[in-house]
């Protein structure tokens, strides 16, 4: 079947069809990993945006039943040079295109992807609209256009889990606000053995300090962090309270909170081989990214926040941490998956920063006062 | 990190000949090393025996030394040098085992010498198998159950134990020498006692087989600082059991989802990092298919075959970022010379697929084993971009010029199902298009995946192509649709041309020529994308280029004048480096001249295709169709095709014809020099002798021919390369036995018998603009004709040739380019015979010996060649007819074989060349220069030994005067029955020893006892003993024992060593 993805500037690839009939319109970004489109298609941070992957040959492995970031793709679209149809791989169940097609999610094959590619790099990312109808050109263009901004806007609310739930370890108490969380972060803790809450983006600093945690850990998630001001609320009450790992969109949002500010990139990172450097060693670590907004770097002055990594291409901030407070937060993807797994070690700073909270603030024991209350004495 | 100030001189090792296994790959390595420690000011001393490289240009280096790479000699060249650093990673396994050697001689500690890039606790550690298996035991890193053992009897004991099929493998050789898969008691016992021998220390891994699991490689780099990063990982079409030198690759890896690559690349940067290595680094791994169970199978510590593969793939440049590390570089302030605007430290990603294929020497030698299996075989390799398998596939198996286009090998269909099935179970060099062809038959997948154990993906392709092949030939009418889908699956023209004209004959469209029109009439072209190591994320300047049918075009047209020059593709037998060393030289010279020079070739591991060299490269087949592509896109004033040996030669006449400019001698030409009866003309016009003989187009006519010559003649198929299928017949029964196995004789395809004149053979290259012919100089050979001229040692200038005899040749060699109307290169063969001259052999194109020739005499041949070429006249440039004085030092060229490698292939010299590279000694002496040409091709030359001589009747006479001579340095002589009897009855101490068929011990035991230390043995024709001598020189050259088949060998090694070595003389008594 014939697919058409039409762009926002007017520009008309026609390819072919491997994924849900339909249209659907996105953002049109593109990601240069050559391994993990499972995990790219499943990542919430692509939420509503129709993925180029770089790479001609996509499916080749197929789809494994544990490789998802999350259960529901959650991409408008899916643009490849060549679909694999055959997968070949023991852990492969189905194919990419039957997972597209269950969720309804379009998908192009067989179109000039380097040439796409490279218009986003000139001109930015742009619009665009999947169709596998006969619609005409202009048909296509209202459509893409009367696409309501908040449909593109409001994508935290969409990734979010509604509800709190509880993935029981037996260490360390982390509250992970999911702003569209990928596995991977849940997957790091719980090799660590924490014991995770995971609750909604709107989740306020109260309900929070209630669960009682030992440290607080700030999702990636899709979108612009400015259209989450009530995280960046919630984010600045409990700075300095408990220990902060934010990741991606959460070290935006983290950045906000100490009122930093943040800016939209030309056409962003995506892809699993940015450098990032430490500036504390001058180490460069080989990076997981997907993001199209940054921090900006003039901003952090006077912020108590201090600049930790950058991109040692574009020098744009990739890490910050809190002078005063244990805060720290990351642009990359320390859970790697999919990419590279340089940076887990991130994860363990994390916990040696919750350990060192909880011996410089040490816990006083609520037995007494516990009694006191049940008899009436407080 | 800043640059190491205190690194003011480094000295780089080079990998020497060419040998299957070490290939042009560290030429490029080396050149790209040397320049890259230049540019940073730092001084560089080279050593490198091997003549035929770009590194060993005296620009690339600022002292280089061409000698032979032994402890002596780079010894002395320190001591010399005195220099800071000694840079080991460069040269493949000659340089690292070089620098080992040095390092526990106390070379480098006492001269005051820095290791560089890689300590040799780490080297030991990467190479030593005990000391391997220890540190993956440390990392956690799983390696299949193994032992090492120095005795046949501890490796029984353990396979015993773990049962078979193990793999033997032998420490510190050269891909794979000496090792292979055992199944059986008989087969260990016989692998272990020859991989013992080839092992330096004497030492095997004897490993528990994990044939058919995935083979996975990563190339790895890693700076003083820690920072790692995977430059590329790469699949190997054939599973593990096929050395990976062997195999089909594609790179990236294609089957391994992301949690595969990354725990295999975890587990690479683990093992780079505990080694310690600042520079490149290649791990191998077995992936089992059915879970995450991985086996580490080697590391090495250096740069490789696979890094070049790497480099060429991606566009990071590897060997350069070795050098730069080293000197104390880090990955993240060295910026990547691909973007010019990122940094080094950061992951190559690819939007295309690469896939390499072997280049194997069977053509050449049919009667070579050509089962694929632990021990490398190829001697080159192609490699080819697209931006599908199948694209990619089908472009590299054109890029191998083996006579097929596509996958399909003419003859397969009459194999016998039993053959087929066997030929898919044991690799050979044509199983890809075996697989194509039990597709056809109608062979399941499933089927096929049991027997080959190649992964279901790769399969798939193929069939679905197999599938396409019959949906081109089955429509009456040609659609657009199918023409546009096959070409984006890779097929030519000619292609679906021929599918068609099989499958429709009626229909439309069934020839090469239609198809092209049809193609153009729907405006359907390729178009060009870059190769810019991050997937168009970064915009990137390099100008290099790979075809696609696609949309977008990325090639920016310039306003200069451009020169298209044609390469020498993969590296074969008789068509090497020296061909690829001289494109470059052109290259250069147009760049020089003013013009931009365009380059198309497909052979991966050379300085030519190093994006660096020229303004563009297209990475492409020399094949008709893309060639004419990239002429089309570039439109350039002229092609050049002189410098790419006879893959250039050949696509000269469907160029011209279809318009393309030809520059440098012309094709008529060209045409009158190869084709038989025009040369035959052109030479007796000239009152030039030749060889009297004739071209033969049958086989009753080719009998009556070579009696009317009188045997014995030499007979081979016209239009060859490096003398394929010659041989010198001497009776009317080897001629019909000739003419039944080696060639296919018919008017479409003559023979050429011609008289065989036993006399001198001398080769001279020629520079010609038209008008005035310089020669630099002339070679005489060593061995006497009859002996391909690749493979005789060559001397210049000439020590037995006299001055009026010289001035005879230059003149001849004058006369015909002239004729010719040559403009650029010519290379024509003499044989001297009674005292006069006569001409063998005219090749109007750059020659093997150039590049020998060129550094010898100083004169910049095929930079004086591509000036002329644009119309430069010799002239102005200070050149005039004639001969070139002749320098004072003596140099010698002498090939290199790779026998040990060729299971069951003859190694006595003859008309067909077999030598795969080319040391060179020089020196005011010419024993000297003999001496260390032939230790620099690995001969060991004790000064006392044993000499086992065993000659044919006819060359008993000289024969016994040379083992005279030995006898009388002090080597015993050993000989067998009548060869001893005529040295016995010469007055020659002789110890006679068994024959084969006389009981042990015999002869062969002597040899691989070690009791020997040379073997002369001389080829009797036709007879029984044929195959005694057979096994007794495959015994010499597997045990490393140098042989020798040609007497003239013998006395050149004899007279040196009379001039070298003393003799004790009793007084005259009186």
């Amino acid at each position: 079947m014939q697919a058409r993805l039409l762009l926002e500037d007017g520009t008309l690839f026609t390819g072919k069809s491997f994924g849900a009939e339909g249209e659907l319109t996105g953002e049109v970004v593109f990601n240069t990993g050559v391994t993990g489109y499972q995990e790219v298609v499943s990542d919430p941070s692509y939420y509503g945006q129709i993925v180029t992957m770089t790479y001609p040959l996509i499916g080749n492995y197929g789809i494994s039943r544990d490789d998802f970031e999350s259960i529901v793709p959650a991409i408008h679209g899916c643009v490849v040079r060549r679909y694999e149809p055959v997968p070949s791989n023991w852990r492969a169940q189905y194919s990419l295109g039957d997972l597209l097609k269950e969720h309804g999610v379009p998908g192009i094959s067989d179109i000039d992807t380097r040439m796409l590619t490279r218009k986003i790099r000139q001109q930015g990312t742009m619009k665009g609209i999947i169709t596998t109808s006969a619609k005409s050109v202009e048909e296509l263009a209202e459509m893409m256009a009367s696409v309501r901004v908040d449909e593109l806007h409001n994508q935290v609310a969409r990734t979010s889990t509604a509800h709190l739930y509880h993935n029981p370890g037996w260490k360390e108490r982390i509250v992970l606000i999911d702003f569209g969380a990928k596995n991977g972060i849940l997957r790091q803790l719980n090799q660590r053995g924490c014991d995770v809450v995971i609750v909604p983006h709107n989740t306020t600093a109260d309900e929070i300090r209630r669960l009682n945690p030992d440290g607080i850990q700030l999702s990636n998630g899709p979108g612009d962090p400015k259209d989450v001001p009530h995280a960046v609320e919630t984010i600045s009450q409990l700075l300095g309270e408990y220990p902060i790992f934010g990741i991606c969109l959460g070290h935006q949002l983290l950045s906000l909170a100490c009122g930093a500010d943040t800016e939209k990139l030309k056409f962003g990172h995506r892809g699993g081989n940015h450098p990032v450097k430490d500036l504390a060693t001058g180490r460069c670590y080989i990076t997981s990214q997907n993001h199209g907004y940054t921090v900006t770097e003039s901003s952090i002055a006077g912020t108590g926040l201090e600049i930790t990594h950058i991109n040692n291409n574009d020098k744009t901030v990739e890490g910050v941490k809190h002078t005063k407070y244990p805060a720290f937060s990351v642009q990359y993807h320390p859970e790697a998956s999919p990419g590279p797994q340089d940076n887990s070690y991130l994860f363990d700073q994390f916990l040696d920063m919750i350990h060192e909270h909880k011996r410089q603030n040490p816990q006083k024991p609520r037995q007494a006062e516990l009694m006191a209350i049940a008899k009436g004495e407080l | 990190m800043p640059i190491n100030k205190e690194l003011k001189k480094i000295l780089v090792i080079g990998s020497g000949p060419i040998v299957i296994g070490q290939a042009a790959e560290f030429d490029y390595a080396g050149t790209q090393a040397c320049q890259a420690l230049k540019e940073e000011g730092v001084e560089v001393v080279l050593i490198n025996s091997n003549p035929a490289t770009i590194m060993t240009d005296t620009n690339m280096a600022d002292k280089v030394y061409i000698e032979p790479i032994t402890l002596e000699f780079v010894t002395q060249i320190i001591r010399q040098e005195r220099p800071d650093g000694l840079l080991p990673t460069l040269g493949g396994q000659t340089g690292l085992n070089m620098a080992v050697e040095l390092a526990r001689a106390g070379v480098l500690e006492r001269e005051n010498v820095k290791l560089l890039g890689t300590q040799l606790t780490s080297i030991e550690k990467a190479e030593d198998r005990d000391l391997f298996r220890e540190l993956m035991r440390e990392l956690e890193q799983p390696v299949p159950e193994s032992t090492i053992i120095t005795t046949v009897e501890e490796a029984l004991r353990f396979a015993e134990e773990i049962g078979y099929p193990v793999i033997v493998r032998p420490a510190y050789t050269l891909g794979g020498t000496g090792g292979g898969i055992c199944a059986t008691e008989e087969e260990l016992k016989e692998t272990v006692a020859s991989g013992i021998r080839y092992s330096p220390i004497g030492q095997c891994l004897i490993e528990k087989s994990i044939a058919g699991m995935k083979e996975i490689e990563y190339e790895v780099m890693r700076d003083a600082n820690d920072n790692c990063i995977v430059v590329c990982n790469m699949e190997n079409f054939d599973a593990v059991g096929v050395h990976t030198g062997d195999s089909i690759v594609v790179a990236p890896s294609q089957t391994l989802s992301d949690r595969e690559y990354q725990m295999l690349r975890s587990a690479s940067l683990k093992i780079i990092r505990a080694l310690n290595i600042e520079g490149g680094c290649n791990v191998q791994f077995a992936l089992d298919p059915q879970s995450f169970q991985y086996y580490v199978i080697e590391v090495n510590p250096r740069v490789s075959r696979s890094s070049a593969l790497a480099s060429k793939a991606t566009g990071y440049p590897i060997a350069k970022m070795a050098a730069k590390i080293a000197l104390g570089y880090t990955l993240d302030e060295i910026v990547n010379p691909v973007t010019g605007q990122t940094y080094a430290c950061f992951e190559p990603t690819l939007d295309y697929i690469v896939s390499k294929i072997p280049r194997w020497p069977f053509d050449k030698f049919i009667h070579a084993n050509r089962k694929l299996g632990t021990q490398m075989k190829a001697t080159g390799e192609v490699m080819a971009i697209g931006r599908t398998f199948e694209e990619s596939i089908h472009k590299a198996v054109r890029s191998l010029e083996i006579g097929t286009h596509r996958l399909y090998l003419k003859g397969v269909e009459q194999l016998s199902q039993q053959t087929l099935d066997q030929r898919l179970i044991q690799a050979d060099d044509e199983r890809l298009f075996l697989i194509a062809e039990a597709f056809r038959r109608g062979y399941k997948l499933q089927q096929i995946q049991d027997l080959t154990q190649i992964d279901w993906w790769f399969l798939d392709k193929i069939e679905r192509l197999v599938a396409f092949e019959k949906h081109i030939a089955s429509e009456s009418a040609l659609t657009f649709e199918t023409l546009y889908e096959a070409k984006r699956l890779g097929f030519t023209d000619r292609a679906i041309a021929e599918l068609r004209a099989a499958g429709q004959p009626s229909g439309s469209h069934t020839t090469e020529d239609s198809v092209t029109q049809l193609r153009k009439e729907h405006k359907l072209r390729p178009v060009y994308k870059m190769v810019d190591t991050c997937a168009a994320e970064f915009e990137a300047t390099t100008p290099y280029y790979y075809s696609t049918y696609e949309v977008e075009n990325e090639v920016v047209q310039t306003e200069k004048q451009k020169i298209v020059v044609l390469g020498s593709g993969p590296i074969r037998i008789g068509q090497g480096i020296e061909f690829d060393y001289s494109t470059v030289h052109a290259v250069w010279a147009i760049q020089k001249a003013g013009y931009e020079a365009v380059i198309i070739n497909n052979n991966p591991e050379t300085v030519s295709t190093d994006f660096n060299t020229s303004d563009r490269l297209y990475f492409e087949p020399l094949f008709f169709e893309d060639v004419m592509n990239v002429i089309e896109e570039e439109k350039p004033v002229g092609v050049i095709v002189q410098f790419g040996g006879q893959t250039a030669i050949n696509l000269a006449a469907p160029l011209q014809a279809a318009g393309v400019r030809i520059i440098g001698t012309s094709l008529e030409s060209i045409d009158e020099a190869e084709d038989r009866k025009k040369f035959e003309a052109l030479l007796s016009r000239l009152h030039i002798a030749q060889p009297k003989g004739s071209t033969v187009t049958s086989v009753d006519e080719a009998v009556g021919t070579a009696q009317s010559l009188g045997y014995p003649v030499l007979v081979r198929p016209s239009y060859v390369l490096g003398g394929r299928a010659m041989e010198i017949v001497y009776s009317d029964q080897e001629l019909l036995k000739y003419m039944e196995e080696a060639v296919n004789i018919n008017p479409q395809h003559p023979v050429l018998i011609d008289r065989y004149m036993l006399g001198k053979e001398v080769e001279v290259d020629a520079i010609c603009d038209g008008e005035t012919v310089l020669i630099p100089g002339i070679m005489e050979h060593v061995e006497r004709a009859g002996v391909h001229s690749g493979d005789s040692i060559a001397v210049y200038p000439p020590q037995h040739v006299s001055a009026e005899l010289k001035e005879k040749i230059a003149e001849i060699t004058i006369k015909i380019a002239k004729e010719l109307k040559t403009v650029g290169l010519v290379n024509i063969q003499f044989v001297i015979y009674n005292n006069e001259v006569y001409v063998i052999e005219v090749n109007p194109r750059s020659s093997r010996t150039v590049p020998f020739l060129s550094k010898v005499t100083n004169i910049p041949m095929a930079n004086l060649a591509t000036q002329c070429i644009l119309g430069s006249k010799l002239k102005d440039l200070g050149y005039s007819d004639g001969l070139w004085p002749e320098a004072d030092h003596v140099s010698v060229k002498v090939p290199v074989f790779s026998f040990a490698k060729l299971r069951r292939v003859e190694p006595t010299l003859g008309p067909e060349m077999k030598s795969t590279g080319e040391v060179m000694g020089r020196d005011p002496q010419y024993a000297k220069a003999l001496y260390k040409g032939l230790i620099g091709a690995g001969m060991k030359i004790p000064n006392t030994g044993a000499i086992i001589a065993t000659v044919a009747d006819k060359d008993k006479e000289e024969a016994v005067e040379l083992l005279r001579g030995f006898s009388s340095l002090g080597y015993q002589i050993l000989a067998t029955g009548g060869t001893a009897a005529a040295l016995q009855a010469a007055d020659i101490h002789v110890t006679t020893v068994n024959k084969l068929s006389e009981g042990t011990p015999n002869i062969l035991d002597l040899i691989r006892n070690g009791e020997a230390h040379f073997v002369i043995n001389t080829l009797t024709k036709g007879k029984e003993p044929e195959r005694d001598g057979f096994r007794i020189r495959r015994e010499a050259v597997e045990n490393g024992v140098v042989c020798m088949t040609s007497l003239d060998t013998v006395r050149a090694l004899l007279n040196m060593l009379e001039t070298i070595n003393f003799s004790s003389q009793a007084m005259p008594s009186l």
